[in-house]
């Protein structure tokens, strides 16, 4: 398989490293592959631009940042502005409609989703916020199923709340696919 | 049959569970970045075993509550980063001293003072060295991944017993934070040295520096069943400080010969693709994952390159590093300080005039393209 790299990014408590662990942990623990996730540490877990990468591929990963994403989430201006630059020729860049607006052309496949407002409308509770990107995400790259991520939520959160993540990965699922048609 | 446990973790918290699996019974500490997830976990993980986890005032503490809870029969460990390491040094010499093992993990970032807490370093190599007064040896080990983390942590544990001695397990920032998986072996897949006991009797005079024929120092659990005393003056056979020079000159002897003498035994090391390396990186911690990765792309082009990496690195194997790179054309040090290990590099090898450094030291891990750079400006290729 082709190596996938992957950059979260947004703000502190949009919960784009959450994201980032449970993606890896998915690929590591349900889908027998080889994945590893690191972070920029210091402000950006007190509020500021926040930064994940995530490499998964089948075989031994030594080097382990990303500097040029095959898939790339922006969920804030700032980080659009600051990493929308490194992406890989041909990567999906993702963003979310209500937090950036897009500007420039990038060789990429522009994925520019209304994943908040979805989650507005159809849950009502921004905590999952993070696994309807994480959804729309999974839907684009097609090696961690859904049934994984939902074993890993399953692990660590809350029974009471295993319902409503399920349905924001669901809602991320449904509009990431509509690309896929 | 045993499922295997896989887990998905922090090199932090593959220390813990390693320091568990070689029987850590105590652990005092300080938490700081980025060594905290080891206390942290701790805190957690060791009343579960049956252990004690002590939160401490200050390293100072940290390190003096291991020596004590070492003398008592517990395998022990503290977790720090370099301004911690920094004020352990004094204690640290008296474990030397005195003989106490235990394990003393620091995380290394960037310095010198607070410096860079969040970022990576590899600044620490010559403290961890001679960071604590007075002629000694001492035992340093790293890794570079979270596999090799859980085994270089199991042997820290049984080197400590082994040579009673503490050993200091010098990782950095990248490998402590970075996640990625750990396969936890079986109980009984890696050996375990246990803390080896007297078997001198109740009432029947304990000598607690009298070496065994093997040169092994059996220990008392102190507060049991013998008196002793324990300094970090020289000292004689029953602990009792002496200024007598053929003691002062036997016990600083011992002390340097017991590591000295068993480098091979203590050295641990990678090696890939070096049989017909042309060009050999010599890297350690996550700097050797950097190198790995150029090391297997300019191999698929065909290039004659090979990586050791070291382990072991102090005492450094300068016996290894000679033999495994006596054909290398070009011997790059790849680490993140101001070439603490290329020094020792060039006392190894026959030729110093090959060997150069790639680093970076600006708190961001080198990645393979700064090592390529670099290699092309040594060539004399430009950038």
């Amino acid at each position: 398989m082709e190596r996938i790299r992957m950059v979260f990014s947004g703000s502190g408590g949009q919960g784009v490293i959450t994201a980032a662990v449970i993606i890896a942990e998915a690929a590591v623990l349900y889908e027998n592959l080889v994945a590893v996730q690191s972070q920029s540490y210091g402000a950006q877990a007190r509020g500021g631009a926040t930064k994940a990468d995530i490499i998964i591929s089948d075989s031994e990963i030594n080097f382990p940042k990303v500097n040029n994403p095959n898939l790339l989430v922006c969920l804030t201006q700032e980080a659009y502005t600051q990493f929308s630059p490194t992406i890989r020729p041909g990567g999906f860049l993702v963003t979310d409609t209500y937090y950036v607006k897009t500007h420039n052309k990038v060789a990429a496949r522009q994925r520019e989703l209304p994943m908040y407002q979805s989650v507005m409308d159809n849950i009502g509770k921004p905590v999952v916020y993070n696994i309807c990107m994480l959804g729309a995400v999974i839907s684009m790259i097609d090696i961690v199923r859904p049934e994984s991520i939902m074993k890993v939520l399953e692990s660590r959160i809350p029974a009471n709340l295993v319902d409503i993540n399920k349905k924001a990965l669901e809602l991320g699922l449904k509009l990431g696919e509509q690309y896929n048609k | 049959m045993n499922e295997k446990i896989i887990k998905f973790v922090q090199g932090n918290e593959a220390c813990v569970e390693a320091a568990i699996y070689a029987g850590l019974g105590f652990f005092a500490g300080y938490p700081i970045t980025p060594s905290t997830e080891i206390a942290e976990l701790l805190s957690v993980r060791l009343p579960q075993t049956g252990g004690k986890f002590l939160q401490m005032e200050d390293e100072i503490a940290s390190i003096c509550a291991i020596i004590g809870a070492s003398l008592t029969g517990n395998k022990v460990m503290t977790a720090t980063s370099g301004p911690g390491f920094s004020l352990m040094q004094e204690a640290l010499g008296y474990a030397v001293m005195a003989e106490i093992p235990c394990v003393i993990v620091n995380v290394q970032r960037g310095g010198p003072s607070t410096g860079n807490p969040t970022h990576v370093s590899q600044g620490d190599i010559n403290q961890a060295r001679w960071g604590t007064h007075g002629d000694h040896s001492i035992i340093v080990l790293t890794a570079s991944n979270h596999q090799d983390v859980f085994s270089i942590t199991v042997d820290a544990f049984n080197m400590a017993e082994m040579y009673r001695t503490p050993v200091i397990l010098l990782f950095d920032e990248v490998v402590a934070h970075l996640r990625e998986g750990l396969t936890i072996p079986e109980k009984g897949a890696l050996d375990i040295v246990d803390r080896l006991k007297t078997s001198v009797k109740r009432g029947v005079d304990f000598h607690p520096y009298l070496p065994r024929e093997d040169g092994r120092l059996p220990m008392s659990d102190f507060g049991g069943i013998h008196r002793y005393n324990v300094t970090g003056l020289f000292h004689d056979m029953w602990g009792f400080p002496s200024s007598d020079p053929k003691v002062v000159h036997g016990l600083l002897r011992h002390l340097v010969d017991k590591i000295e003498n068993n480098v091979y035994d203590i050295s641990r090391y990678k090696e890939y693709f070096l049989e017909d390396a042309r060009t050999i990186f010599v890297s350690y911690g996550s700097s050797a994952r950097s190198a790995l990765h150029v090391v297997k792309n300019r191999r698929a082009r065909g290039e004659r390159i090979g990586l050791l990496e070291l382990q072991t690195l102090w005492p450094f194997p300068a016996g290894i590093v000679r033999e495994k790179c006596s054909e290398a054309q070009c011997i790059i040090v790849v680490e993140m300080n101001m070439g603490q290990v290329l020094q020792q590099v060039k006392t190894a090898v026959d030729n110093p005039d090959k060997v150069f450094l790639a680093n970076r030291i600006d708190g961001e891990l080198i990645t393979p393209t700064d090592i390529r750079n670099i290699m092309r400006l040594i060539q004399g290729r430009g950038v």
